[in-house]
């Protein structure tokens, strides 16, 4: 069993790195999805009257998120939008706006 | 004995970098390479844009476009209805050039040879390519209405369903148009360009002639079984704003017009306006099936929704209107940038000898003003699906406004703000 279980591992590794591996810039991918509205790197339009979320802490922008999914927060579109994204998306959606200036 | 010792995992670590440097990241270098991307509206400006910012200035762009300005489609039915100015929608392409060094040449492309991987300029000239991409938008399937298949007739029955020369000229004859007169928009079958822009535009134009024209009507001609888009929303706008001044007829597909009476021909009947704007069924821009890329029902480009490239033809990604759309998926602008940045992602990792990102995302949002303040919006969101390799709208996100509203319509310049932003400054 010793000697399987590096092998097991192994062979989980090479799947994850040739089949399904995640793409490195796949929370910058779709933190674009969301700079239609809300700027390139999140450095929304000043005076266009819609939320900069570039550099806004981490936290903050998931937690937002969260209400927004549930129906907590009002909103006129981003209950619909946010629905659309997996938690595990927002939070890389949510780093990357974070670490922008 | 499930253990694993910190030497093995190490032993195996290093294997497994072994095995993804041969296999994933072989040449995963910096991406470098000259992209040629032709069209520069809402696909092709982003990609030009995110290609540069993303690779860190590492890809040489060069944007092909025949206009001297981006004109906006979305919220040129504000000026048809006269409460915005061309100039408002008009952004400059300085920006690409002097912020973010894409190459913009003023043309047109006439020739792309996939093998030799070059394009042929109209002004003369060839250019040769790493990867190209074709943001064409839409051209106008004339021949299917006989009447309007030539230059006269088009200069007579507008389309004004790009946005330019023709939005100007649309608004000038619905400026000249006496009171009493009737406006007629006719809709092609789905899939159209921007699906609910003409019941937009039929909301705009109502609300011109209640404040300048009230014995006016307008009367929508739909080649569609019913309202293709926030249906419930517009019917209510027509209902509560525009009492017996908005007609809408379904199933009344424009088969011919007779130019002199301004008379639109339907299957079974005539339909004669004082102003006649007729939106013919469309397809791919040209210069997609010049280039000998696979189109589906001769109209539109089928591509890997990986990474936005031809299905046919490596080397050639395709955006935007022109291209065969994944089921719900609208043909927008807001699309069309989305599409751009898919490619833009896929493209540089292909440059450096990865893989497309196996799970792209992209989304939509399309405002629609029913008076000059008054917005509805739909929204969706397109996860990528590997067992039916497309993007499939996600159950249970997106929706459309619960009412007409003014924040929304403040949103919606917001909007239009920031996606010119995005796509170009």
């Amino acid at each position: 069993m010793k000697l399987f279980a590096p092998l097991a591992a192994l062979c989980l590794l090479a799947m994850t790195s040739t089949s399904q591996a995640a793409d490195p810039n796949l929370g910058r991918n779709l933190a674009a999805t969301c700079a239609n509205c809300h700027g390139t790197n999140g450095n929304a339009v000043k005076g266009a009257g819609l939320d900069s979320l570039a550099g806004v802490p981490k936290d903050k922008i998931l937690q937002k998120l969260s209400e927004f999914k549930s129906g907590d927060k009002p909103a006129s579109i981003m209950h619909q939008i946010s629905k659309g994204y997996t938690d595990s998306q927002l939070d890389l959606i949510a780093t990357y706006f974070a670490a922008q200036k | 004995m499930m253990l694993m010792k910190r030497r093995d995992f190490l032993k195996v670590g290093a294997a497994a970098s072994a095995m993804a440097s041969l296999y994933g990241c072989a040449g995963g270098g910096k991406a470098s390479g000259h992209v040629v991307v032709v069209g520069g509206g809402y696909g092709g400006a982003t990609v030009a844009k995110y290609l540069r910012m993303w690779s860190e200035g590492g890809v040489q762009v060069t944007l092909i476009e025949r206009n001297p300005t981006f004109i906006s489609c979305p919220i040129s039915n504000l000026v048809i209805g006269g409460t915005k100015t061309m100039e408002d929608i008009t952004v400059s392409y300085d920006g690409l050039k002097s912020k973010w060094g894409v190459r913009v040449v003023q043309d047109d492309v006439v020739a792309v040879d996939s093998a030799k991987k070059t394009i042929s300029l109209k002004a003369g000239g060839a250019m040769s390519y790493d990867r190209l991409v074709l943001s064409p938008g839409v051209d106008f399937m004339f021949d299917q209405i006989p009447g309007l298949n030539n230059a006269d007739a088009q200069s007579k029955i507008l389309h004004a369903w790009k946005a330019g020369a023709q939005t100007v000229a649309l608004r000038k004859q619905l400026e000249s148009m006496k009171d009493g007169g009737t406006y007629a928009i006719a809709i092609p079958k789905a899939p159209y360009r921007c699906p609910p822009g003409p019941y937009e535009r039929a909301c705009l134009v109502a609300n011109y002639f209640k404040e300048h024209k009230p014995k006016s009507k307008v009367v929508i001609l739909d080649a569609n079984e019913d309202v293709m888009s926030k249906k419930g929303l517009f019917t209510k706008a027509w209902a509560d704003l525009y009492k017996g001044m908005v007609e809408y007829r379904n199933n009344s597909e424009v088969k011919d017009v007779e130019v002199a009476t301004n008379t639109a021909v339907l299957e079974f009947d005539k339909f004669k306006a004082d102003v006649l704007n007729v939106i013919p069924p469309h397809r791919a821009g040209d210069i997609a099936a010049k280039s000998g890329i696979k189109l589906i029902n001769n109209r539109w480009v089928d591509i890997n929704w990986l990474s936005m490239e031809s299905t046919s033809t490596p080397g050639i990604h395709v955006l935007g209107d022109a291209v065969f759309p994944a089921p719900t998926m609208p043909k927008s602008g807001h699309m069309a940038n989305q599409h751009g940045k898919l490619a833009a992602a896929a493209i540089l990792n292909m440059l450096s000898g990865q893989e497309p990102n196996p799970e792209p995302v992209v989304m939509n949002t399309c405002y629609s003003f029913v008076d000059a303040k008054n917005v509805i919006h739909v929204s969706s969101v397109h996860q990528y699906d590997a067992a039916t390799k497309t993007v499939q709208p996600v159950k249970g996100a997106g929706g459309v406004s619960a009412a007409r509203n003014e924040l929304e319509g403040k949103v919606a310049m917001g909007w239009a703000k920031n996606i010119w932003a995005d796509m170009l400054t």
